[in-house]
C-alpha cells in the first residue's frame, strides 16, 4: 500500500502534529518506507488466526468500588500550564 | 399531500452510581470544587493505568438482566482516539466491537394503552469526559476533571421508535428501568442521565431509512419531545421543498426550540478504535451473572403486568403507578394498610398526586406517609367517615396538623353517625318539622318518590352536620316515609 | 568501590567496609567527572540520594537493613519520580517533575535504594542507540565513537563505565538487552506482567516491560526480585508469587536443553558476533548442556508486526501530551488547535513524530483490517513460533545484536536502524523474559549473548546467566574509560 502527500498531512492532522511542506514531504518518503517494509505482513498466511492483543492470556481483575483517592490538585496542578481557580486553562472552545 | 413518517434511534448515556470512578478510586460525587476529584489517573498523568471497577461492571449486568438482553462472557475495552481539552488521555476508553451487553429489548406503554417493544442493539460500558466551562477566564476556557471517568453505560437503541411521543416514552423506560435497579440516580438535570437522538423521515409505506441526523444532548423529556418534533419537520420541509437532509451532527437549542447544525472545520472524524492495551478482556462467568440475576428487584415491565393481573388495575393505572420505583413502593406500601388495591390506586393518582404536582413535589417528598393515607383510606372503607370528609383529613395530614388520620377524624369531630336511634330521631324531627313535603310524597307516583327523598336526605344531613351516614339516612328515610 | 557488583557492595555494606553514604559520594564523584563526557544522565539526584543514603546508613545502624539498603541504582528517565524531572528523553516533558512515584520505584524505596538519578534514554524510549534523545546522544563507554545502545543506553553506559552498579531499564522490542550487550552488561527482560508498569511512561503498552541492568545476572536476580510482584494498579501485572531468584542460581546445567534458532545465525549477522555466541554455546556444552538447533519461522515478520502494533499503542499513549495538564506548552497559542499542533509539533522530535504517524496511519479507517489486525495474527503465529520451541528445549540462544555497537550518527535511515532489533523484537511480541550477558568483544566493541526461556523462567533464566559467568569473565572486563577516576 503505497503511501501519499496526502496521507500523511491526514495522520498529522488526527494526531495534531503541526508539519510543515518539506517535513510532510520527508515524511511521506519515511512513512512510505516503513510501511513497504511492514507490507511483508501481507504475505504470511492468517487464516483463521485469532489476533493477539495481550501476550498472557489472563482476564481483567476487577477493583473494588472504593473511593481511594483524596484530593492533590495543588500537586497536580504545579505541573500545569496555566491554571485559574483550579481550572486547566485552554483557548476559548467553541462549540 | 405525501404522509411521513419518523425514525427515530436513541444512544442514552446513563452516569453509573458507584462511588469511585470506573478505572480509578477517585469519589464520583457530583458538585465538588473543580478538579478536587482528578486524580492522576483521571488526569491521564504519564505512567498511569486504568483498573476496572467491579461495580459499574455489576450495574451494567443488572442493567442488561433489566432487558432481558444477551450478556457475552467476554467483553472488551477500546479506545477512541480524539483530542479535546475534557478528554485527558486523548482518547476516551469505550467499547466498540464487544459491549458488556448484547441485543435486548424495552417495553414502553403508548399513551392508548398498548405497549410496544423497542430494540435496545446492545449497551457498553466507557467513562465519561470532564467539562468545559465557557465562563470568561480572560478569553479562556476552564477545564474541570471531576466528572472524567464517571462510569457511563450507552444504551443504543435500533431505529424503532416511530415519534417524539414514542421516544419520550423509551426515554422514560429507561429511566424507569436504571432508577428501579438503583444503578443511577437518573438525574438529569445533573446530567446523570443524557441522550443523544438519530432522526430520519420517510414516506410512510417506504421500506429504507431516510438520511439521518443526530441531535446532541437533548436533556430533558420535554426537550427530547421538542428537539425531534421540530428535526422531523425540519427535513420533511426541506425535501418537499425539494433538497436533501445531510447527514449530520445538530445541536438543540431550548431557548429558540430549534435545531442547528454543529458546523465545524474539523475534517470527518476518524477514532482509530483498537482494543485498549492496559486493559484485559472481561470474562463473567456464569455463577456471577446469576448471582446478580438473583439479586434484581421486580421491574416495571414484571409491576405493571402484576398490578394489572393480579391486583386487578386497569392498564392506565398500572402504568403510571409503575413508573417509578418510588412510586411503586408508595403505591404498594399503602396498598398493604388498606387492604384495597383499587382504593389505594385512587387515592395515590387522586389527592395525592394532585396535591404533589400542585407543590412540585416527587413522591419521596410527600408530607403524608403511605402508613397515614393506607389508615385514611380504611376509615373511608369502614365508613368511619364519608369520603367528603376524608378529603378534609387528606388536607390535614398533608398541612401535618396531627400525624394519623384517626387523630384528625377526632379532632374535628368528623366521624359518621351510624347510630340508627340518632339518625331516626333526627329523621323524625324533620319529617315533623316538613309536613307539606310529606304530603307530596305521599301523594306522588312511587316512581317519582326517588328524587323527592333528595330534600329530606338532605335536611338530615344538615341536622348532622354532615355526620350521618348518608347511606343509611337514604335507606331510613325511605322505610319512614313509605310506612307513614 | 565502582567496579564491584551490587553482591558485592551489599557484603561489603553489611561488613562495615565503607558506609553509603561513601559509596554514594565516591559515586556521585565518578559522575561528576565523567559524565560530562558519557552524557549517560539526564538528572542526577545527589541532595536526595545522599540524604538517602544517610537513612540507610542509620538503618544499618539501627539494625534496620535489608539485602539492597544503602545499595546505589540509577532509574531510567521513563520512570516516574516523585518530585523529581522525569523528561522520558523528550523536550515535551523537560519541564515535568512528576507528582508521584512509579509502582517498582517505590519498592525500591523501601528497599533502601539510594537513587544517584535518572539516566537518558531515546525520547519515549523509541530508538536503537540514544540518539533520539532531546539531551543528546550517550557515548559507549568502550568505544566513545559508538552508540550504547538504546533506547535503555543512559542505563546501560552509566552501570559499564561505573558510575553505578546497577540500574533499571525497560523493554518494548529489545531496549534492556540491545543496550547491555552494547555496553558490556547484563540485562533482563522479564516476562511481561511480571514487573508493574504502573508509573513507567508508555511506549507501547502491552510490550512495555521494566527490568534490572547490572554487571551480573546475580544482581540482576537481586533486583528483580526487589521490583516484580503483583500490583493493584496495574491490570496486566500477574497475580503470581515472586520466587527466591537466588535460590535457583547453584543449579547444575547438566541435561540442559539449548536450541539454536536457526533464524537467528542467518544472513545480516556480525561474524564475529556469531563467532563469539557460538564460542559461547561451546561454554555451555562444556558445562553439561545439550544443543541443537530449532526453527522459529515467523522470525522474519517480527520486525513488520512490531512496527504496526507499538507505533499504534505509542499514537494512542502520546496523546495525553496536549499541553494541557503538563509537558510542553507553545506559546501565545491562537486557538484550540494551534495549542494542541504546535505544543506536539515542538514537544516531540522526529523519531517520535515518525512512529505517532505511522501509528494513526495504520489504525485509521480503511487500514485497521490490513494492518493492526494483520499484525496481531501475525503476533500469535510469532508466540506460537516459541511456544513450540519451548517444547524441545529449556531455553534458546542467539546473538542479542546482529552487531556490535555501531558508530555515533551511523544509521540515518529509520528502517535500517529498526533492523537492527531482529533478534530482540519478537521476545516482546510473545512476551517471554530474555536476558543479553557479555560474550566476547569484536575489537573494543563488547558482544552480547541472548538467552530466552518460556514464560515465567527468570529464575531458570538467571542461573543459566549465572553460570556462564561463574565460567567466563567477559562480565568482570571494565573499559579504560575512566579507569584513572578510580
Amino acid at each position: 500500500m503505497s503511501l501519499e502527500h496526502a496521507d500523511v498531512q491526514r495522520a498529522a492532522h488526527l494526531a495534531r502534529l503541526a508539519l510543515d511542506n518539506d517535513e510532510a514531504a520527508r515524511y511521506v518518503d519515511d512513512l512510505g518506507r516503513i510501511l513497504e517494509m511492514v507490507d511483508q505482513l501481507q504475505a504470511v498466511d492468517t487464516e483463521g488466526v485469532a489476533p493477539l492483543a495481550h501476550p498472557l492470556d489472563t482476564t481483567q481483575r476487577l477493583r473494588a468500588d472504593e473511593v481511594t483517592e483524596t484530593d492533590q490538585r495543588d500537586r497536580f496542578q504545579r505541573c500545569a500550564p496555566a491554571v485559574a481557580n483550579g481550572l486547566y486553562l485552554v483557548p476559548r472552545v467553541v462549540e | 399531500m405525501m404522509q411521513w413518517e419518523t425514525v427515530i434511534g436513541l444512544e442514552v448515556h446513563v452516569q453509573l452510581s458507584t462511588r469511585s470512578k470506573i478505572f480509578s478510586g477517585a469519589s464520583t460525587a457530583f458538585g465538588a470544587e473543580p478538579n478536587s476529584q482528578a486524580c492522576a489517573v483521571d488526569l491521564g498523568l504519564p505512567g498511569v493505568l486504568p483498573v476496572l471497577n467491579e461495580a459499574a461492571v455489576a450495574m451494567a449486568v443488572k442493567f442488561g438482566l433489566g432487558i432481558n438482553a444477551e450478556i457475552p462472557e467476554v467483553s472488551v475495552f477500546d479506545r477512541k482516539n480524539y483530542f479535546y481539552p475534557d478528554l485527558p488521555k486523548g482518547y476516551q476508553t469505550s467499547q466498540m466491537y464487544h459491549p458488556i451487553v448484547g441485543p435486548g429489548e424495552v417495553e414502553i406503554a403508548l399513551e392508548d394503552g398498548s405497549t410496544k417493544r423497542i430494540r435496545v442493539h446492545h449497551a457498553h460500558l466507557e467513562e465519561d469526559a470532564g467539562k468545559s466551562l465557557h465562563e470568561d477566564f480572560h478569553g479562556m476556557t476552564g477545564i474541570d476533571l471531576n466528572r472524567a471517568g464517571t462510569p457511563l453505560l450507552e444504551i443504543v437503541s435500533e431505529p424503532d421508535m416511530r415519534s417524539a411521543k414514542e421516544a419520550v416514552a423509551y426515554l422514560k423506560a429507561i429511566h424507569s428501568i436504571v432508577t428501579y435497579l438503583g444503578i443511577s440516580d437518573g438525574n438529569m438535570a445533573e446530567g446523570s442521565m443524557r441522550c443523544d437522538a438519530n432522526v430520519s423521515v420517510r414516506p410512510k409505506g417506504q421500506q429504507e431509512f431516510g438520511t439521518r441526523t443526530e441531535i446532541k444532548n437533548v436533556n430533558s423529556f420535554r426537550f427530547v419531545e421538542r428537539a425531534i418534533v421540530f428535526e422531523a419537520e425540519r427535513q420533511i420541509e426541506l425535501i418537499e421543498d425539494g433538497g436533501k437532509v445531510v447527514q449530520e451532527t445538530r445541536l438543540y437549542d431550548p431557548d429558540r426550540d430549534e435545531t442547528r447544525s454543529m458546523r465545524t472545520k474539523e475534517q470527518a472524524n476518524d477514532y482509530r478504535y483498537f482494543p485498549c492495551p492496559d486493559l484485559l478482556p472481561v470474562v463473567l462467568d456464569q455463577a456471577y451473572v446469576d448471582h446478580l440475576r438473583s439479586s434484581l428487584p421486580e421491574l416495571p415491565a414484571e409491576k405493571r403486568a402484576r398490578f394489572q393481573d393480579e391486583l386487578g388495575l386497569s392498564a392506565y393505572d398500572a402504568g403510571v403507578l409503575s413508573s417509578s420505583r418510588a412510586m411503586a413502593e408508595y403505591f404498594e406500601a399503602v396498598k398493604e394498610v388498606c387492604g384495597d388495591a383499587k382504593q389505594a390506586a385512587n387515592w395515590v393518582q387522586g389527592e395525592l398526586s394532585g396535591a404533589l404536582n400542585r407543590e412540585n413535589l416527587t413522591i419521596d417528598q410527600s408530607p403524608v406517609t403511605s402508613t397515614q393515607l393506607g389508615e385514611l383510606i380504611v376509615r373511608v372503607m369502614d365508613d368511619t367517615i364519608s369520603g367528603k370528609a376524608a378529603k378534609e383529613v387528606f388536607a390535614a395530614l398533608w398541612n401535618g396538623e396531627d400525624d394519623s388520620a384517626d387523630a384528625i377524624i377526632d379532632a374535628r369531630g368528623l366521624k359518621q353517625v351510624t347510630d340508627t336511634g340518632a339518625i331516626e330521631a333526627m329523621i323524625d324531627q324533620v319529617i315533623a318539622d316538613s309536613p307539606v313535603q310529606v304530603a307530596q310524597y305521599r301523594d306522588a307516583e312511587p316512581e317519582k318518590r326517588g328524587k323527592m327523598i333528595g330534600y329530606f336526605v338532605g335536611q338530615v344531613m344538615k341536622a348532622s352536620r354532615g355526620t350521618a351516614n348518608p347511606q343509611q339516612v337514604n335507606a331510613l328515610l325511605r322505610q319512614k316515609l313509605d310506612n307513614l | 568501590m565502582h567496579d564491584k557488583t551490587l553482591t558485592e557492595l551489599a557484603a561489603a555494606l553489611a561488613a562495615g567496609e565503607f558506609s553509603s553514604r561513601e559509596l554514594t559520594q565516591s559515586l556521585l564523584g565518578r559522575i561528576d567527572a565523567l559524565d560530562g563526557e558519557l552524557n549517560s544522565f539526564i538528572t542526577v539526584t545527589a541532595e536526595k540520594a545522599l540524604a538517602d543514603a544517610e537513612r540507610a546508613d542509620q538503618a544499618r545502624a539501627k539494625g534496620q537493613a535489608g539485602p539492597l539498603t544503602g545499595l546505589p541504582l540509577a532509574l531510567k528517565d521513563i520512570f516516574c519520580t516523585d518530585g523529581v524531572k522525569t523528561s522520558c528523553g523528550s523536550r515535551m516533558l523537560d519541564n515535568f517533575v512528576s507528582p508521584y512515584d512509579a509502582t517498582v520505584v517505590e519498592k525500591l524505596k523501601q528497599a533502601g535504594t539510594v537513587c544517584l538519578g535518572k539516566t537518558n534514554m531515546d525520547e519515549f524510549a523509541m530508538g536503537s542507540s540514544n540518539e533520539t534523545s532531546f539531551y543528546g546522544p550517550v557515548k559507549n563507554p568502550w568505544d566513545l565513537a559508538a552508540v550504547p545502545g538504546g533506547s535503555s543506553g543512559g542505563s546501560a553506559a552509566a552501570v559499564a563505565a561505573g558510575l553505578v552498579p546497577a540500574a533499571l531499564g525497560t523493554d518494548t522490542g529489545g531496549s534492556i538487552r540491545q543496550p547491555a550487550a552494547f555496553c558490556g552488561i547484563t540485562g533482563l527482560k522479564p516476562t511481561y506482567g511480571r514487573v508493574s508498569r504502573y508509573g513507567i511512561v508508555a511506549y507501547a503498552s502491552s510490550l512495555d516491560q521494566a527490568g534490572p541492568m547490572a554487571r551480573t545476572a546475580e544482581d540482576c536476580a537481586w533486583l528483580l526480585g526487589a521490583i516484580a510482584g503483583h500490583d493493584l494498579r496495574d491490570s496486566t501485572s500477574v497475580a503470581r508469587g515472586v520466587p527466591d531468584y537466588q535460590e535457583e542460581l547453584g543449579a547444575s546445567l547438566s541435561g540442559l536443553k539449548i536450541g539454536l534458532p536457526k533464524e537467528y545465525f542467518g544472513d545480516g549477522l556480525d561474524p564475529a558476533v556469531e563467532a563469539a555466541v557460538r564460542e559461547a554455546v561451546r561454554v555451555y556444552e562444556s558445562l553439561g548442556a545439550t544443543v541443537r538447533e530449532v526453527s522459529l519461522p515467523h522470525t522474519h515478520h517480527a520486525i513488520p508486526a512490531y512496527y504496526v502494533i507499538a507505533p499504534a499503542e505509542a499514537s494512542s499513549n502520546l496523546s495525553r501530551y496536549d499541553g494541557v495538564r503538563f509537558g510542553h506548552r507553545c506559546d501565545a497559542p491562537k486557538d484550540l488547535i494551534d495549542l494542541y499542533e504546535r505544543s506536539r509539533a515542538e514537544g516531540f522530535g522526529e523519531e517520535v513524530k515518525r512512529r505517532i504517524l505511522i501509528g494513526t496511519h495504520t489504525l485509521s479507517e480503511g487500514f485497521f483490517e490490513a494492518y493492526y489486525k494483520k499484525a496481531q495474527q501475525v503476533r500469535r503465529l510469532i508466540r506460537q513460533d516459541f511456544l513450540d520451541a519451548f517444547e524441545d528445549v529449556d531455553v534458546l540462544m542467539g546473538p542479542a545484536s546482529p552487531t556490535p555497537a555501531f558508530d555515533l550518527g551511523a544509521k540515518k535511515d529509520p528502517v535500517s536502524m529498526y533492523l537492527q532489533d531482529i533478534y530482540t523484537i519478537a521476545i516482546n511480541l510473545a512476551g517471554i523474559p530474555g536476558i543479553s550477558v557479555p560474550a566476547g568483544f569484536a575489537g573494543s566493541r563488547p558482544i552480547g549473548l541472548q538467552i530466552l526461556g518460556p514464560l515465567f523462567a527468570e529464575p531458570q533464566l538467571l542461573n543459566v546467566a549465572h553460570q556462564y559467568q561463574q565460567a567466563t569473565d567477559w562480565h568482570r572486563r571494565q573499559p579504560a574509560f575512566g579507569k584513572e577516576n578510580a
